[in-house]
């Protein structure tokens, strides 16, 4: 049964994928710098690279807010997260997959009476408008010193081209890793606590514990989406909010990169907590918020110009719609599972 | 594959500079050409036009070959259609110049002693003007900041081609040759001067092109 439930996390995982890719490779194949296919393999490698080496940290602070108890309940949580990801999606609305699982998990602390730790909450909603701010001043200060140096040397037209190509080749894969490291925990986090899955050695290299194996299990479904269906949001999205050339956008994943990795590497948060230096929390945000930051920090340092307000509107309200919409499904779809199925959703 | 990338950046460019050495070499051709007409040098004349037209089907081949190698490895997709205006645009250069030269060699205009000066002078000013718009796309290929630097200058020597062909135009009009001669010396002034606008084109289309770049 187990098994069954994991479908839903599977679900969420390539809805996931199919619409979280666009931020990362997004901009290198709207502007035709990189071919969809190659894009979406480096991507989807990358993403389960990400999921199964760095997606820890950021589990714990989720199973923090509100450990799913109850095998029955996770996949509901995650089935809500997934349908609202998935309607966003159809939609074209870049939509933020960890606010869709938090909103889910808030439903599931309703229905279940369980108490939300105001604490964690408070520090994933403060994170997401740090990472916002921080995604936006990274990718000011990137472009700002880009423009000065390309002011100050000579510019090779076809040189550019192919430094920015190979740019978004690394940029793009540090940036699916980020995500799957980031945001593996959206997809499978719920599942840990009630984990089907043991400690595996292969052949006799190394060992994937059952947690990196739930993970593998999230990051190959993330790798789905992306192959299959990622193309559509990335073609209305690509170039929506504001026209990106392409060294611009590899500035924007950039900077994006970097803020999600900060926000879920171990390794670095133990290296700043050694030397006594303020470290960044482990906690999944969202690669659209962090796109979306860079995009405005690149806006802000032209001045606003050609930035379509409209559609940032558009997406600001997407990101209001999503947790309460996936809560509600969640609160809903508990309900009809304990009453109409019989099914445990949570232990007392 | 990004390092295929940059050789194929690399071939490119030098095909693109080949491409600019042609054109160039064009106009210097085509202002001898126009000199040895009007010093009577009728043999050394067809020589230049046979050397112009052989370097203008060269520049045509080098076209195409770019054109279809930034297609076909897909190289600088976001300016790919500017570049492709530029080059195109700067087919029609080295085109008008072929054709003007054929047009005195067909025609064999009388050109007076008295307008010998002006018509030179005035080639010399199209040949200026194409060969800093040469130097301004080249800037575009190699060194983005200049492009500026240069695009005065097309637009300077194209000015001062008008200038020339107006007053050589009314002094034509203001002599005692017969209305048909007047009216067949003001069409060659017309050709030559021509040259000049279209150098003054590509100067437009490279200006919004490094407006688009710049942003």
């Amino acid at each position: 049964m187990i098994y069954l439930y994991l479908l839903s996390g599977v679900f969420l995982g390539w809805s996931l994928g199919a619409n979280d890719a666009s931020n990362v490779i997004g901009t290198a194949v709207a502007t035709r710098m990189l071919r969809f296919r190659t894009a979406a393999v480096l991507c989807g490698l990358f993403v389960i690279l990400g999921a199964v080496h760095g997606g820890a940290g950021t589990t714990e602070t989720l199973g923090r807010l509100g450990a799913v108890n109850a095998p029955a309940g996770a996949f509901m949580v995650t089935l809500a997260a997934a349908l609202t990801v998935f309607w966003m999606t159809r939609l074209e609305l870049p939509v933020s997959t960890t606010q869709a699982i938090i909103g889910s998990i808030l439903g599931w602390n309703l229905f279940a009476h369980s108490a939300t730790d105001a604490g964690s909450l408070g520090r994933i909603v403060s994170s997401w408008a740090a990472s916002i701010a921080l995604s936006a001043a990274l990718a000011a200060a990137l472009y700002a010193l880009v423009r000065a140096v390309m002011r100050r040397r000579r510019v090779r037209l076809l040189d550019l081209d192919a430094r920015t190509r190979l740019g978004l080749i690394l940029v793009g894969a540090f940036g699916a890793y980020s995500l799957g490291a980031n945001n593996i925990a959206n997809v499978m986090g719920v599942f840990v606590p009630v984990s089907p899955f043991h400690d595996v050695e292969i052949a006799g290299l190394f060992t994937l514990t059952g947690t990196q194996i739930l993970f593998l299990t999230g990051g190959l479904a993330i790798a789905a989406g992306v192959l299959t269906y990622s193309r559509q949001v990335i073609r209305k999205v690509g170039n929506d909010l504001l026209k990106l050339s392409p060294l611009a956008g590899l500035i924007v994943v950039l900077a994006a990169s970097i803020t999600l990795f900060l926000f879920s590497s171990q390794g670095l948060e133990a290296w700043l907590r050694a030397r006594g230096l303020p470290s960044f929390p482990l906690v999944p945000i969202s690669s659209s918020h962090a796109i979306v930051g860079g995009i405005v920090g690149i806006a802000a340092v032209k001045r606003g110009r050609n930035i379509r307000f409209r559609v940032l509107g558009e997406i600001v309200l997407g990101w209001l719609a999503t947790p309460i919409l996936a809560g509600m499904i969640t609160f809903f779809g508990l309900f009809i599972l304990q009453n109409v199925f019989s099914q445990e959703v949570f232990h007392p | 594959m990004s390092l295929i990338s940059l050789r194929k950046s690399k071939v490119l460019e030098g095909q693109i500079d080949e491409l600019l050495d042609t054109i160039s070499r064009g106009s210097l051709v085509f202002r001898n050409g126009i000199k040895e007409y009007l010093d009577g040098e009728i043999g050394r004349f067809e020589a230049a036009i046979a050397e112009l037209t052989g370097m203008e089907s060269h520049a045509d081949e080098l076209r195409r070959t770019i054109e279809s190698r930034l297609y076909l490895h897909s190289l600088i997709p976001e300016m790919r259609g500017d570049v492709l205006g530029l080059l195109e645009s700067m087919d029609t250069v080295i085109n008008s110049e072929k054709k003007t030269l054929l047009q005195f060699s067909v025609e064999m205009p009388d050109i007076p002693a008295e307008f010998c000066p002006d018509f030179l002078t005035l080639a010399e000013g199209s040949r200026s003007a194409a060969e800093e718009m040469v130097t301004a796309v080249r800037a575009f290929f190699h060194d983005f900041n200049m492009v500026k630097n240069y695009l005065h200058k097309v637009y300077f020597y194209e000015k001062e081609a008008d200038k020339i062909s107006d007053r050589l135009k009314r002094r034509i009009f203001a002599s005692g040759l017969d209305l048909s001669h007047k009216i067949h010396l003001r069409y060659f002034a017309l050709h030559i001067e021509n040259i000049s606008d279209y150098a003054e084109d590509v100067a437009d289309r490279l200006s919004i092109s490094s407006i688009k770049r710049s942003d």
